[in-house]
């Protein structure tokens, strides 16, 4: 279970999207500058930002199960290094258990559960980023960003609405893909479908935003749904009461908040 | 007849509670959590659940009964602007004893009176330290004997009256938790699960249950502990302080013929970091059982330097592996082994464990299956904790497992309670 709520941070994190930069360019933009800008939209949007969420997973034989939390993220730098606060609420065994997370660009992430029931802060090895966030078929890396150095990116295709760029991965022995394909949105730069090719090169999973709102002026994905082709089963996560630069402070992130929630995780 | 009566009622009332929380809640129980919340603000959580045992050894002196019971928890949370209110209680129809027993777990308000400090006053429970089951300089109450019958984890921790206060000075934070009266932990003492006694020079159980006058004197026998605590970059490191007794009854009062809980105090530090992809730790501390006369007091329990190091780290896809070293020595030991009574047998001066844990998940994520295993090399002996946890739904869950102890000796550590070994189910719904 611990595990599986780790896992689940990621997805939500994907959830706050983002940013908006000038869709009109005399020139296409180079791969490098478009993933850079979707990177940003799709996961620094404001300074900082609230979101519930909540996520259905589905299995292959369609039985559901459910998880519930408030995400709260604040970023230290655009593009750069990020604090996550995860409050659970459902389903009732993990209720207010915290999974937190400081996210660093160049050495691993920081990560801590909170056990309320033992009074307990444990700390969470961070190198199972490909791992199911909380029993969904969202990973670590899907809620928290995957670091764009540890692809090479390839335009593959641009036209009037998505550029659709290639990732494939620098060091393919960690990761379960051989490469990725992600269709990015020209006017607001938010990925809104990735489509992961295993190592023979079969499509087996997918990665989509079903649903794009603005929020308080940022183009956010209010729905997403990974589908595991595969095994067959589905996540489809929904965010509500989304709100962005809502004056988070640092010290949020930190030991004494996992004990004690702040008034801005509870409902 | 009696208990297998009692036993069949306790079942019952579990499937009942079980099939009317299940039924009724399956569309009453939101309504009734989410009416709690609308109409007062009050967030409510629990389960119910039941849980049967047997021992795997024969032991004359006990039960084969392991454990038997029907449990039902409610937490109860009220949030106000300025202070949390917080109730959570335990209900259980236990078999073995044959009681309905209440525990609360906790009965507290949290409440924030500066920017820089935090107040918790009333029952709670409070964690702290590096170890993964192995405490140092976590000096809070447990409960041991729930640990090796096969209840939950939770517990291990039992819940305590005190004033728990933090202090936050821009990168230091300083803990103070505060026992107006002494508590101490749950023990092996007969009732239930059997141990070696040294007096009897054998494994005894009923019909030897052990008898302890624990201080029990309002802030006289009261118990400090602290925690200085700092980060920097990802290392967490702290300092610690005990002044209090001994957590189990690790003296002897010869003139009542009674065991007792000398005074002890702990001196301790921690550090936590990532390091070769997994987190590391280390932790050491000083007990210093300053009523032993240096270690000249054969009745009382000599004083010790205790240290561990540990690593976890995930190993393969969703499997995850713990180790870590523990160290126990006695100090003064030539002091010790001298006064050590004829016919008693002396503990080696270095004892020396390695502790396991395996965890892997399966079936995205509703079956976890873990192993945790004491050894200890110098005493030859050690515990292990096979387990298995499905998730059948996001609401019902099964678990099941085994407590095997082990021993050369039967006066060593684990040892001493290796004729308790014991294979457990259970059933919980969680609302």
């Amino acid at each position: 279970m611990k595990k599986a709520i780790i896992t689940t941070t990621i997805t939500a994190c994907s959830l706050f999207a983002l940013l908006v930069t000038s869709p009109v360019m005399a020139a296409e933009p180079d791969v490098e500058e478009i993933v850079s800008k979707a990177n940003l939209a799709a996961y620094y949007a404001g300074d900082d930002g609230k979101a519930e969420v909540n996520m259905t997973i589905t299995d292959s034989q369609g039985r559901e199960r459910n998880r519930e939390f408030i995400i709260l993220r604040k970023d230290k730098e655009d593009g750069g290094q990020q604090f996550f606060y995860v409050y659970f609420k459902r389903p009732s065994d993990v209720s207010k258990m915290v999974y937190m997370v400081h996210k660093h660009m160049n050495k691993d992430d920081d990560r801590w559960m909170y056990l309320p029931a033992l009074d307990l802060v444990k700390r969470i090895a961070a190198s199972d980023k490909r791992t199911s966030f909380v029993g969904s078929d969202f990973l670590y890396e899907d809620v928290s960003g995957r670091n764009l150095s540890e692809d090479n990116h390839k335009l593959v295709e641009s036209n009037d609405t998505h550029y659709v760029v290639k990732n494939i991965p620098k060091k393919p022995e960690d990761v379960e893909f051989s490469s990725y394909t992600v269709q990015i949105d020209k006017k607001t730069f938010l990925p809104v479908k990735a489509v992961y090719l295993d190592k023979n090169g079969k499509e087996y999973r997918i990665v989509e935003a079903i649903k794009v709102e603005e929020v308080d002026g940022f183009p956010t994905v209010t729905e997403s749904k990974v589908t595991d082709l595969e095994k067959g089963g589905h996540t489809v996560s929904k965010f509500s009461n989304i709100k962005y630069n809502i004056g988070l402070k640092e010290d949020i992130f930190t030991e004494r908040y996992l004990r004690r929630p702040p008034r801005e995780a509870r409902r | 007849m009696k208990k297998t009566a009692l036993l069949a009622l306790s079942a019952l009332l579990a499937c009942h509670a079980g099939s009317g929380v299940g039924s009724a809640m399956a569309e009453e129980e939101v309504s009734l959590t989410d009416r709690l919340y609308d109409d007062y603000g009050i967030e409510m959580l629990g389960f119910a659940e039941t849980r049967l045992g047997s021992r795997l050894v024969d032991d004359e002196n006990e039960d084969t009964l392991s454990i038997g019971e029907a449990r039902a928890q409610v937490e109860l949370t009220r949030f106000f602007d300025s202070f949390t209110l917080l109730f959570k209680g335990d209900l259980l129809a236990d078999a073995i004893t044959e009681e309905v027993d209440a525990d609360i777990r906790g009965l507290n308000v949290a409440f924030r009176p500066s920017d820089v400090l935090d107040v918790k006053i009333g029952r709670m429970v409070s964690t702290w330290g590096t170890g993964d089951l192995v405490f140092i300089n976590d000096m809070f109450p447990k409960d041991w004997q729930s640990f090796f019958i096969g209840r939950d984890d939770e517990y291990l921790k039992q819940a305590s009256n005190a004033f728990r206060t933090g202090i936050f000075l821009g990168d230091y934070i300083i803990d103070l938790v505060y026992t107006p009266r002494f508590q101490g932990s749950e023990f092996v003492k007969g009732e239930r699960l059997s141990y070696f006694n040294p007096g009897a020079g054998q494994i005894v159980g009923q019909n030897m249950v052990m008898a302890d006058n624990a201080p029990d004197d309002y802030f006289e026998d009261d118990e400090t502990s602290i925690r200085l605590s700092r980060r920097f970059g990802g290392v967490e490191t702290a300092l610690y302080g005990y002044m209090g007794f001994w957590q189990e009854p690790e003296g002897m009062d010869a003139a009542i013929g009674k065991a007792i809980y000398p005074r002890l105090n702990v001196w301790g530090a921690s550090a936590r970091s990532p390091v070769l992809g997994g987190i590391g730790n280390i932790e050491a501390g000083y007990y210093d059982s300053f009523d032993d006369d240096d270690g000249r007091n054969p009745y009382i329990r000599p004083s010790e330097y205790r240290f561990l190091v540990g690593f976890e780290r995930e190993l393969a896809h969703e499997l995850t592996g713990g180790f870590q070293y523990y160290l126990e020595v006695i100090d003064e030991y030539e002091n010790y082994e001298q006064t050590v009574a004829p016919g008693m047998e002396a503990r080696d001066e270095y004892r020396q464990m390695l502790t396991m844990r395996l965890t892997k998940l399966l079936m995205q994520q509703t079956l976890t299956l873990s192993l945790f295993v004491y050894y200890s090399p110098t005493d030859q002996d050690g515990y292990a904790r096979p387990k298995f946890q499905y998730k059948v739904t996001d609401n019902w869950l099964v678990d099941g497992g085994f407590n095997l102890f082990w021993g050369e000796d039967e006066h060593t550590f684990w040892g001493r309670f290796q004729d308790n070994s014991n294979a457990f189910v259970g059933v919980r719904y969680s609302f």
